[in-house]
Parts: structure tokens; C-alpha cells; sequence
């Protein structure tokens, strides 16, 4: 865990999975709105979202728009794609598609 | 109103590109029960909602769908990136990619291009809390279709969640229907439209 980039990873995830819980518990309540142990669940786990979210925004990219402190860079523009696998190495764009395995 | 969070719902993190998969999966996106369906059915459908209870459920539904649609555009992106000629044509990729090249374009597994008349937005809270539940069996059908065709662990991962998501939604709108009814005259749970036929309800 002393790789920057697994850190960053580790902090997305534990969002994610914070998120989903608010998600899943916003539509229980939506069905339930009169459900207060649910709607303390949401509050709690709310809070540590916040608070994570804003800490990744701080320490990396904004997650939204409404995170961003920037004053020399847009580093919302400049954040990692989210639909890219991580598998993809950044660097200079892949060949072209003819040029790579395409009939001579 | 809406924001946008630069990150997936779930993360889809493919490591070998598979067209074959690419073309089952694409269903997903812009398929008869894909999420670009899913996502414009439930926002439709909100203004004709007499409850707010409802049409909350419904924003909230169709919102998370949208981050399925991108979940799933993702995964078909992953799967066709950096593909060669010879795995396009292997792979059965040729026909979408005639048109497509590797572009992102909501179609169904067989090539059907998407269509509004996938989903209906009737204006009668009955009938589309009923089109809502079916909708979501029908995605769940797909998703255990699509599992039973794939085994990459990567790709499973991602279409499993997509899968349980459906089950929790049907239960959702399941409720939304009890409450429809709670606020129904008992006898018209589903001769009148509450929406519209205004002397229906019993409130």
C-alpha cells in the first residue's frame, strides 16, 4: 500500500463501495421514508463519504466539478478517464487499427 | 438536474480485449431490455407519477441506470480495444465494425439498432409500474444469458452486480405498486387511472 497509485485505487474503492451503499439505501427509503434506523445507516455513511470524496478530490483529481480548488490547472479535465481499465498502460495512442495486423 | 461523479458505479477493469464477448454484452447498452431503456423508461414515466413517493423512486432508479449504461459501454469498450483485423473477423465483430469501427453505438446482440418502442411511458401509473417489474426480469433473463455465454472472471465480476441490481429494483418498484394501491379505492386496483380519472382515488 506505499504505491501512490494503489492508495489512489484503494480510496476509489472504498468511495465506490460507500456510494453504493447510499444508492442502495436511497431507493429502500424512497419505498420507506419513515424507516429511522435506515435513514441513520444513511446519514452515518454519508458523512464518511463526504469526507472521503473530499479528501480524494483534495489529495488527486475533483470527483465532481464541485470538488475543484485548482488555480494554475484544470485537473478535473486532466483526471483519468473512468471507463479506461486499468490494464491500459497511459502513454502515446495505440497504432492505428490498418497499420496493426491489417491485411498487406 | 443532474451531476456528474468521474468514476464508474462498479469497476470494469478488463485485461484481454474479446469481440466475441463484445458482441453478446452491447445488448446491455442499447438492446429490447438494455439499459438505455432502462434509463429513459423510468425518467419518462416520472411526470405522469401522482405520487411523489413514486416518481422519487423513479428518478433515483433511472439515475443509477444511467451509471449502468456507462458500465456497460465501458465493459464493450474494454473488450474491443486495440483489436486486430484477424480478431474482428474471428470474433464476429466485422458486421458493427463496418459501421461502428470501435465506436460506442446502442444496438442489440443481433444487430437491431435501439428503438423508443423497447420501452413504453403510458401515463397510467398502473400500467407502468407493471412494464417497470417486467422490465426489470427481462434484464435479469439477459444478464443470466450473458453469464452463461462468458467465464473471464473480469467480465463476470462486473455483469454479476449489474445482474443483482435488477432483483433489488423489481423489489423497489414492487413496493411502489403496494403504495400505489394502499392510496387506490379497493375496487380499482386496476380499472382506473389514478393519474388521470381523478374521481378513482380515494383521497
Amino acid at each position: 500500500m506505499n504505491n501512490p497509485q494503489s492508495e489512489m485505487e484503494q480510496l476509489l474503492k472504498d468511495i465506490s463501495i460507500l456510494d453504493f451503499t447510499l444508492v442502495d439505501f436511497s431507493e429502500y427509503l424512497d419505498t420507506h421514508p419513515f424507516d429511522k434506523q435506515a435513514i441513520a445507516y444513511f446519514n452515518h455513511y454519508n458523512k464518511i463519504r463526504m469526507d472521503l470524496t473530499r479528501q480524494f478530490s483534495e489529495k488527486y483529481y475533483p470527483l465532481q466539478t464541485s470538488f475543484s480548488s485548482d488555480t494554475t490547472e484544470w485537473s478535473w479535465g486532466l483526471a483519468p478517464l473512468p471507463w479506461k481499465s486499468c490494464y491500459e498502460k497511459e502513454g502515446p495512442a495505440p497504432e492505428c487499427l490498418p497499420c496493426k495486423g491489417g491485411r498487406k | 438536474m443532474w451531476n456528474y461523479e468521474k468514476r464508474l458505479q462498479f469497476p470494469v477493469n478488463i485485461k484481454e480485449p474479446n469481440a466475441r464477448l463484445a458482441t453478446v454484452i452491447m445488448s446491455q447498452y442499447g438492446g429490447p431490455d438494455g439499459e438505455m431503456g432502462a434509463s429513459m423508461r423510468y425518467l419518462s414515466q416520472r411526470y405522469a407519477m401522482p405520487y411523489k413517493e413514486v416518481a422519487g423512486l423513479l428518478t433515483d432508479i433511472g439515475t443509477e441506470e444511467l451509471a449502468h449504461l456507462e458500465m456497460v459501454a465501458a465493459i464493450v469498450h474494454q473488450l474491443t480495444r486495440n483489436l486486430s483485423m484477424e480478431e474482428i473477423e474471428a470474433g464476429g465483430f466485422a458486421p458493427y465494425y463496418t459501421d461502428h469501427t470501435l465506436g460506442i453505438w446502442p444496438q442489440a446482440a443481433g444487430g437491431v439498432p435501439f428503438n423508443a418502442c423497447e420501452f413504453q411511458s403510458k401515463g397510467d401509473i398502473i400500467t407502468d409500474l407493471f412494464e417497470d417489474m417486467a422490465a426489470e426480469q427481462k434484464a435479469r433473463s439477459t444478464y443470466d444469458n450473458i453469464l452463461r455465454l462468458i467465464t473471464e472472471p473480469d467480465v463476470v465480476a462486473p455483469i454479476k452486480f449489474l445482474r443483482e441490481r435488477e432483483i433489488v429494483h423489481f423489489q423497489r418498484f414492487g413496493e411502489a405498486l403496494r403504495i400505489t394501491q394502499d392510496k387506490l379505492n379497493s375496487r380499482n386496483f386496476y380499472a382506473f387511472n389514478p393519474g388521470f380519472d381523478t374521481s378513482a382515488t380515494c383521497e
